[in-house]
Order: structure tokens, then sequence, then C-alpha cells
């Protein structure tokens, strides 16, 4: 817990957070890295593998570390990534 | 045609036909498109009732992707072209998707007039700070000192300050946003869609291949990084101070009046002049 | 001012302008850009008074360049759309006559011609744009213009010029000139009942099954309009049936800009009216078209009074330029004499379509057009 905080928000225990599922259109992507810089919990890296377009987009480094934010979904120029919240099964 | 593109949650507002676009890495043109589907998504409007008018230009390109009617008019006369659509049907909602130079160098003359009559037509720039389809020639936005493939030695022209021009002309509603504020971007898009009269959204938009390139920022990426280091929040201060200056980029909502549009002025003088040639009011 | 919300039915002595304006009306036109320029100026302000009378809008625009595109926003937004101008603002409207033509947007564009070139004469006659009528915009393509040459012309063929303009999706050009639009002569406005108007195909597929672009057999394609829930998308570039830009392929244009040449050329026979008086017999025939065809008739008159086996072809419609009529007239006549008030435009197309028999030019330019006198002497000269 980062200093600042001091208390945890008193129904932690109730709320579940969000789970978020990263979806990449990996052959849309050009390349920009627009998502992978702004993205605010760092979720993302350029990955290794060339797509179809000759550029390397989006690796997902840790799904669960995603605060559902959309910020990647509304910068991307090429409609190439998006997240939606993960259904939640009974005790997710 | 890329098959991934049917789960996009934006599908439906984008032509399956003519994706993927032709938009370089990191042109600001698709996060602008980006930012204006997204706002249609929350609005929920009636797709049928929208006409999305371009200029010429890589953002004129935009008439063509996205899933309405569209029509994708001669170089600067977007807005004439648009006026007429509104004024013959005022129930459908114009939006003129266009770039710095073809709205404001040709498009000059047609930008102010439609702005002084508070015709209901919504204008989105996408303001690169150049002629990027034409391979990267100074435009009326230019800033000073820029390199372009028409100004070598450095543009010597003082660029418009767009937000002022458009407030000055009489627009209802002017907004300046960057392409990396995405949400507010969003936001100023929705408010413009729900206000009555002439509304203009300035998007400082990132050109990396071409103007970028020319003037020491080679990818998206820089650019964006001069949009978040200069740009400063500067909601309703005068427009005449908001000039774009290297150091500086002051965004925010800078007009926001209500004034009685144009068609609603016309449609109700036509029921007064109709209601005395019928012979119903002396 | 007194309010009328029905056409003028009856007959009345009028200016030309005002039953131009008169005759839009009269053929549904509910929209009107323009911009003020003598002398179609009284078309405008006609129009300003009659269009909130039924309803139409009427709008000044900040220059032709302007009014050109905004009746074409209209027009695709289902109204039926006229602009009116001169010689300088026809100039102007090229550029965006292109863009109807490409987008097959149905308009018209009345120009009252007079003498140029530049701001040359605004109060004087002139026949010096009929070339600029057919070849004024950048690129191939077909257009119609017609040429009134009475002030009932300027009513009856501006109706004309609306059923065409919906039938063959083009912009069409009504190319009057300063004296038919001034002057004052009888018109008679039949009722409203006996005034025959077209409207453009609508398409009868559903939204998802539509080309905006897709031709029937009369190579003119259904138009759909915006706010119809068609969603199609039209473009100046060239474009395939989809409306989509096709910018690299030749196929795309080839198939394109023939089909814009040929939509006119193929349906020339359809098109093309003329007036022909006294053509049977003729050994001397003249050719003449707006103002210059009155006096031409005289002419023609005053030579048969005097033996002269005289005749008169007058072109209704300039552009497709009427040739079949032209040669057919031509085998038969020993001469051909064309009037003009420009320095020899029309007569180009006169001679190409005679071949071997002479053709005369008689130019006019200035306050006057020809006298009687003056082409009859030409007729005389010709025998």
């Amino acid at each position: 817990m980062p200093e600042r905080i001091k208390h945890l928000p008193l129904d932690e225990k109730k709320t579940k957070p969000p789970k978020a599922e990263i979806h990449l259109i990996k052959d849309q992507c050009k390349g920009c890295n627009y998502c992978i810089e702004f993205c605010p919990r760092k979720v993302l890296e350029e990955s290794q593998e060339i797509n179809a377009r000759g550029v390397y987009p989006p690796r997902i480094v840790d799904e669960t570390k995603c605060a559902l934010c959309g910020f990647c979904t509304a910068v991307c120029p090429d409609f190439a990534i998006y997240v939606t919240e993960k259904p939640c099964k009974e005790g997710c | 045609m890329v098959e991934q593109i049917l789960e996009h949650p934006y599908t439906k507002f984008l032509r399956k036909a003519m994706m993927p676009h032709i938009w370089c890495p990191g042109c600001g043109n698709g996060v602008v498109l980006n930012c204006f589907v997204h706002a249609l998504d929350e609005l929920q409007m009636d797709l049928d009732k929208i006409v999305v008018v371009s200029g010429i230009g890589c953002i004129g390109r935009t008439a063509g992707y996205i899933n309405t009617d569209s029509f994708h008019t001669t170089h600067g006369r977007a807005l004439a072209f648009a006026s007429g659509v509104k004024l013959a049907n005022p129930e459908l909602e114009v939006v003129v998707v266009s770039g710095d130079g073809d709205l404001f160098a040709i498009g000059g003359n047609h930008f102010i007039h439609a702005a002084r009559r508070n015709i209901g037509v919504k204008v989105i720039c996408a303001n690169n700070f150049t002629y990027g389809m034409t391979g990267g020639q100074a435009g009326p936005t230019t800033p000073l000192e820029s390199i372009t493939t028409t100004s070598p030695y450095g543009n010597i022209e003082h660029p418009f300050n767009l937000v002022h021009l458009a407030a000055a002309s009489g627009a209802v509603y002017v907004a300046r946003w960057t392409n990396l504020h995405v949400r507010r971007l969003t936001q100023s898009i929705k408010k413009l869609m729900q206000k009555e009269g002439f509304g203009f959204v300035e998007v400082v938009s990132a050109c990396p291949e071409i103007y970028g390139r020319y003037n020491k920022m080679r990818s998206g990426l820089e650019i964006m990084e001069w949009f978040k280091r200069a740009s400063v929040v500067e909601s309703f201060s005068d427009p005449a101070k908001a000039e774009i200056t290297p150091e500086r980029i002051p965004v925010g909502e800078f007009v926001d009046v209500e004034k009685l549009s144009f068609e609603k002025l016309l449609y109700e003088k036509i029921s007064q002049i109709n209601e005395r040639a019928l012979g119903k009011v002396s | 001012m007194s309010l009328k919300r029905t056409l003028l039915t009856g007959s009345h002595f009028m200016n030309g302008d005002v039953a131009c304006a008169e005759g839009a009306m009269a053929a549904g036109c509910r929209f009107f850009a323009g911009y003020p320029i003598t002398p179609a100026t009284e078309i405008a302000e006609h129009l300003s008074q009659r269009m909130p009378e039924f309803g139409g809008i009427y709008i000044q625009m900040e220059d032709e360049i302007a009014s050109m595109a905004a009746i074409i926003g209209a027009s695709y937004a289902g109204l039926k759309a006229m602009t009116a101008t001169s010689g300088p603002g026809f100039s102007l409207m090229q550029e965006n006559i292109g863009l109807a033509v490409m987008t097959e947007a149905p308009c018209v564009v009345v120009d009252i011609m007079r003498g140029g070139p530049s701001t040359g004469q605004p109060t004087m006659p002139g026949q010096q744009d009929v070339m600029q009528a057919r070849w004024g915009s950048h690129g191939d393509y077909g257009i119609i213009a017609l040429s009134p040459s009475s002030v009932q012309e300027m009513f009856d063929l501006t109706v004309e010029a609306f059923n065409l303009a919906e039938t063959y999706r083009v912009p069409t050009l009504l190319m009057g000139d300063e004296i038919v639009g001034h002057m004052w002569e009888k018109v008679v406005i039949p009722p409203p009942e006996k005034i025959k108007t077209i409207n453009r195909k609508k398409p009868n597929v559903d939204p998802d099954k539509y080309e905006p672009f897709m031709p029937d057999d009369d190579l003119v394609p259904p138009m759909a309009c915006f706010g119809e829930g068609y969603h199609f998308h039209a473009s100046g570039l060239t474009h395939d049936e989809h409306g989509f830009p096709r910018t690299s392929s030749s196929e795309a244009q080839t198939k394109l800009v023939q089909r814009l040449c040929g939509k006119i050329s193929m349906n020339v026979d359809k098109i093309v009216k003329v007036e022909e008086v006294m053509l049977d017999d003729a050994e001397i025939g003249v050719v003449a078209y707006g103002i210059v065809a009155r006096a031409a008739l005289s002419a023609v008159r005053k030579a048969r009074e005097k033996g002269i086996k005289a005749g008169l072809l007058r072109p209704i419609t300039l552009w497709p330029f009427p040739e079949k009529q032209v040669a057919k007239m031509a085998k038969k006549a020993k001469a051909i004499v064309v009037p003009e008030m420009n320095c020899g435009q029309m007569v180009r197309e006169v001679e190409r379509a005679a071949k071997e028999t002479p053709v005369t030019f008689l130019g006019k330019l200035g306050e006057d057009p020809h006298t009687p006198a003056e082409i009859l002497e030409t007729i005389r000269r010709s025998c």
C-alpha cells in the first residue's frame, strides 16, 4: 500500500474489483505504442512477435493489474485493443 | 479487411469493407475517429440521422470509414455543403470532420460565415499543423519556424489561433483538446453534438510521419510527449490568448453560450410567412 | 407585400428572371442558394420572397462556390435545388459543378450570360459562356444545357431543366442572356396539375443491399437521400458502385468516367430539343439560339419574302449539341449562317456537324444583339 494511504476502504472485503479482459486484435495494430506508454498500470509491453503488418504489437504483461480504465481502448488509433469486464462467476 | 474487427465494440460505427484505414501508425486522425464514435456510442444517437461531411485531406477519409450517410466534398467546401444539408433537413445531425488546411485556408470564408450564421453544423477539426495528405506543406496553422516542404528554411507566417477565430466568428461552443485528452475530447464531442447552433472542437493532432518527422518529433510518442508537456487546461480563459506555441498548448472549453440557431430562426420565419399566406393570420 | 402560396396561374406580363424563378417554384424547387450578381440578381430576390411562401428555403451564401456546394448538399438531403448566377460566378462554380457531376446530384444552375471576359459588361448581353457550359469544369463528363429565347421559355425551360436534372442525375444548366433575363413579355403559367414534373428514381432495395452508384439500364443510378437509413457514402474521388474511393484502379476510372459521359450521350435522342422553322426546303440554314434567334427568325421570314429559301434551326438544347438535326439541315442546304453574340463558339459545333456545307459566322459583341437586317444581309451574301 502506498504510504499516503493510511486506511484501506471500509468495504474492502466486500467489494470485488472488476477483473479485466484485454482483447488484442494483433493484425490491426500498427505499432504506435500509445497503449503501452500511457497505461497507468503498465500492463502492456511491446511483444517480440511481428504481426501481419510488420510491427510489434503489444503483449499483456499482467492482466490482473488492469484497472479497466479503458484508456488504451480510447486512445488506439486503429481499433486494435479493447478491454471488457470479465464476467464474474461465483466466488471470483 | 481483417476478420477480428467484428469483435471490437465500435464495429457497428465503422464500414467493414473500408477497414483497416489508410492512416499512419500513431496518426491523430485515428484517435479523433475513436473519440467520435465513442461519443456517438455514449449518446446512443440514431445513426440514420447522422450525416458526416468531410473535406480533402487525410482526415477527409473519415467520411468513408464511418457507417452513416457520408459525403466527401471538394477541398474547403465541406461547410457550405453541410449548410445546404442542414437547412434542407434540420432533423439531420450534420457533422463536418476536416483538417486545418481544408477548414481554414481554402475553406476559411465558409467557416466564418457558417459560424456567423450559427447554422447547426458541428465541426471537428483535426489540426496537425500541416497538409499531410499532399506530403507536408505549410498551412494556416503551421507554427513559426516549423520546417515543412514549402517552408524548408522555417515558416515565417504567423499561424491562426483557431479557438479565437471560431469564437470571434460567432461559434456557440468552442473547445480545444489534444489527442492525449481522449476522455475530455469525448465529453466535448458529446456536448458538441447536443448543442444548438454552430459548435467547433479543435483537436491538436499528431502527424508523426510528416509534420513530426520534419520537426524533430519522429514518432507519435514524441508528439504525445509534447502534448503532455505543453498542454495546460485553461477552460473559459480568453480565446484571444490561446495561441499554440512549442511551450504552451492551452486546451479546454473556451466558449459555451446559448444562441438561437439559424435553421430555427429560418423555419420560424417560414412558418410565420406561411400562416400569413394561407390567410390564417392577417 | 401580398403573399400567395400558390403558383401564379394565368397570364402575366413579367420579366425573364422572375419567370425563371416562377418556373423553379412550379417545378417543385424548394431550395435556393445564391449570390447577387447582375443580371441574375432578380431571380434571387424574387425567390427570397416566394420560397418561404411555399415552405422552401432561400439562403444567400457568401460566394458562388458556397452556393453551388450548398445546392448539392440540399439535393442530397432530398430537395430540388437551384442557383443562379452570371459569367464571373459561373466560373467560380465550375469546380463544384464537377462535384455535382461526379456525385450525380440533380440540381439546376442558371447562367444569365453577360459581356465578358472577367467583370466585362454586367448590364450587357453576351453568349460567351456557351463553350464553358460544356467544358468549364476539369475532367471528362457530360452535361445538359438549355437556351431560352423568350420570357415564356424562361418559365418553361426552367421546369424542363429540373425534369432533366432529376431524370439524369446531372446538374442542368439554363443559359439565358441579359436581354432574355431582363426583358418583359407575356407569360402564361398553367395550373399546377398541367405542369409535368419528374422526381428522381428512388431505390427499391433494402439499405444493406443498396449501392449508391449502381446504374440501371439507362445508366442512371437510383438515388437515396440522407436520413433515409441507407448509410451510403458519396465522394468526389473516383469511386466504384459502392461509392468508396478507388483512386488507383484504371478499371474504376474507365467505368465511371465513361458512364458519366455515356449517361448523356447515350440518351441524346431523348434530351435534345430544337425548333425548326421553314427548314424542309431551306437552301440557307440559319442556326441561332437565345435572344439572337428572335432576330434570326425575323431575318428568315424577310428572306423568304424576298424569295430566298431560308430556314431557322434553333437549338433549345445547347448541350448535348443537336448534331443530327444540324447534319440533316446541312445536307439539303447550300450554306449555313451562324449569328452569335461572341467570337465564335457554337459555330464550331455547327461546322463539325455540317461537314462540307460552308458555314458563315456572324459575330456581334456589345449591347445590341444582331438586327434582322444584319442577318438578312449575311443570308443574301451566302446565296
